[in-house]
């Protein structure tokens, strides 16, 4: 190999490095599945509530005094409240489990300067959405259609923020998630299907593909 | 500097495929510890100390011992000095391509 080469294979082998030292890429795709999977179940238990077809109140007698005083804590008197609670505790642990026993298999420390900085960057637009999603449900009683989608996009804009951090098709799943959600501003009524098909469909959908494409043996 | 030939301009302990690549890592992350390097080089504990110790005999790179809980949890940056080195070094490099069109 001459002078040329050489330099030029170096050079990518750098480029390499630098890219692959950057980026968690013991992200397992078993934890998009589980995810997916815990979205489907809450989205189960959640259905009768949200189709009114259930109290939704856990204490309609204080329900009524908490929403004629405008308190917040009425959110904690709300059925969906712990069943969204409880579905995004689940999920979290499942994503967790599946990548420490990943990372662990390749000897590559689970809570490291790459995952810390995935975990950092999906925090920010997912405590935004949070905050946002909080607020809106009390400036007006008629803006619950607007959860699913709001949902939505802030969670591919975190996807999207935190990709640069780990694997690529994080990126895509993040601008499908932020699709759905723009589709859903517009079909305000269903958002309880976009949600399922995008919190519990797609995470199954990628996470196969990605446990597909750099685990299966 | 008089740019004659772009090899004078190589350094030579960058002249390895494992320094490069601590190199390149340690570029882009603040820190690094002994088991994410290995894992990223996948070498031999004893190989990649034998280059860690050459890097940090020529003051290229640092190295903080410290502790996560009763481990020892050793890690390691680049210097000022291995920075402006390096980046010389990759600029060499490119030099040489550009040098060959």
């Amino acid at each position: 190999m001459d002078e040329h080469q050489q330099s030029l294979a170096d050079l990518q082998h750098i480029k390499k490095m630098m890219e692959r030292s950057s980026r968690f890429i013991s992200l397992s795709g078993l934890s998009g599945v589980s995810a997916g999977v815990c979205a489907i179940m809450g989205a189960f238990v959640a259905y009768p509530f949200i189709f009114e077809e259930k109290e939704i109140l856990i204490y309609p007698a204080i329900g009524i005094i908490q929403a004629m005083a405008k308190d917040y804590t009425i959110i904690f008197n709300t059925w969906l409240f712990w069943i969204a609670a409880a579905t995004f505790t689940a999920a979290l642990l499942f994503a967790f489990l599946f990548t420490w026993r990943k990372s662990k298999k390749e000897g590559i420390p689970v809570w490291g300067a790459t995952s810390k900085r995935v975990v950092f960057n999906l925090a920010i637009p997912l405590l935004a959405g949070g905050i946002f999603i909080f607020r809106m449900l009390f400036v007006s009683d008629d803006n619950s259609g607007l959860i699913a989608p709001a949902c939505l996009i802030f969670y591919g804009l975190a996807l999207i923020n935190a990709s640069k951090y780990t694997l690529f098709e994080v990126r895509q799943l993040g601008f499908i998630e932020l699709i759905l959600g723009f589709l859903n501003l517009w079909f305000v009524k269903y958002g309880f299907y976009f949600w399922v098909v995008g919190f519990g469909i797609f995470h199954i959908v990628y996470g196969s593909y990605m446990w597909w494409k750099y685990e299966r043996k | 500097m008089h740019m004659t030939n772009p090899i004078f301009n190589l350094n030579k302990l960058f002249d390895s495929r494992v320094r490069l690549g601590i190199l390149s890592s340690l570029m882009v992350n603040s820190k690094v510890n002994f088991i994410e390097l290995k894992a990223l080089l996948g070498i031999t504990d004893g190989n990649l100390a034998s280059h860690l110790k050459a890097l940090e005999d020529n003051k290229i790179i640092a190295v903080h011992k410290g502790f996560i809980g009763r481990k020892t949890n050793t890690t390691y940056s680049i210097t000022k000095a291995g920075q402006s080195q390096f980046k010389a070094h990759l600029a060499a490099l490119e030099a040489m391509i550009k040098a060959v069109k």
